[in-house]
């Protein structure tokens, strides 16, 4: 395959990225619209998170991956440090899957 | 490179390496589907964005139209518009420094900022994870694509459940108030208060985006119900 349609995806996300950065300097934001766009960051990446660990293609992905996310969350919650969170999310997982569980 | 501390090195070392070994099968995959081993490293290069990079490539392997697979990556990859607004801060004043800092805008950098309350440390982690997850995503996918297939699948390591878990607890600090003697000792029981309203309408607005995402996954394509998680400001909005 050519590379057009792969620079057209990487002028286009770059494209995306650039955009925040210059928009914020048009605009001087308040503190209040400010306030908004880190809820608005925090809304997408626990998105994110909700589809990354439950969906897969469109469908529910099996257990194992969302059991690991929910020991990694609850090892989070207990403050563990983060190397420790995402060590166990993985381990679980792949132990489940060891087991056969999806 | 200012406040850069030890547990900040190890932390993204951990998500760098994930995303190391996640390179890797992209590479391979990649290359399975018919890319050749530039195109692939071209690819990772250039669009360094792992979501939209797998949907490509899954689409063309499937006989899709490249148009199409250009499309479907550019709509996942629109998160970064918002993304941007938010870090804008991080990437400084120099215009190479603020083109390479938006050219390493990825889910992760900006969730290792978003966890950072000093703004030193924000921009640290910013550039940390960024320039950590550029290289080792990078190296990775030319590995991947030179090995080929032979390094199995990377969901037997459980790491797909290894990236959803660490942005959950990258963001767990902007979900939750810090109760303790410190933001007490920063401004009284007044501060504490503020902080303790400004999570719990973050937990908000993050519990109904992700309603809004998981309920919306099965009716449309990838990376819109993302986006329509963005609906959820309507609660920060009364």
């Amino acid at each position: 395959m050519n590379a057009l349609p792969i620079l057209i995806l990487a002028a286009g996300t770059f494209a995306f990225r650039l955009a925040g950065p210059l928009l914020s300097d048009r605009l001087k934001l308040s503190a209040r619209v400010q306030q908004l766009m880190s809820l608005s960051a925090i809304a997408l990446l626990t998105a994110l998170v909700a589809t990354a660990a439950l969906t897969s293609n469109g469908g529910f992905v099996g257990w194992a991956r969302p059991a690991g996310v929910a020991v990694g969350a609850a090892l989070a919650l207990l403050r563990l440090p983060f190397v420790g969170v995402v060590v166990a999310a993985a381990a679980t997982t792949a132990v489940l899957r060891l087991l056969g569980i999806g | 490179m200012g406040k850069v501390d030890r547990a900040l090195i190890r932390d993204v070392a951990a998500i760098a390496a994930a995303a190391g070994v996640i390179g890797i099968s992209f590479g391979a995959i990649a290359v399975a589907a018919g890319l050749s081993v530039w195109i692939a490293s071209l690819m990772s290069l250039l669009v360094f964005a792992g979501g939209s990079q797998f949907m490509f490539v899954g689409i063309v392997a499937g006989g899709g139209s490249p148009v199409a697979a250009v499309f479907a990556g550019l709509l996942l990859n629109a998160r970064h518009l918002p993304f941007g607004l938010v870090v804008s801060d991080v990437l400084g004043r120099s215009w190479p420094m603020r083109l390479l800092g938006t050219h390493l805008m990825v889910d992760e950098s900006v969730a290792f900022a978003l966890a950072q309350q000093d703004p030193a440390r924000r921009r640290a982690a910013y550039w940390l994870c960024g320039g950590a997850l550029f290289v080792a995503w990078n190296v990775g996918v030319l590995v991947g694509a030179l090995a080929g297939q032979s390094f199995g699948n990377p969901d037997a390591l459980g790491l797909d459940a290894a990236f959803p878990a660490g942005m959950l607890a990258l963001l767990l600090p902007s979900l939750m108030a810090r109760s303790d003697e410190k933001a007490a000792g920063e401004g009284g029981a007044e501060a504490a208060a503020e902080a303790k309203r400004k999570a719990a309408l973050a937990r908000r607005v993050a519990l109904v985006g992700a309603l809004i995402a998981l309920v919306t996954t099965p009716l449309l394509p990838a990376g819109v119900p993302v986006l329509l998680a963005l609906l959820a400001l309507a609660v920060a909005l009364r």
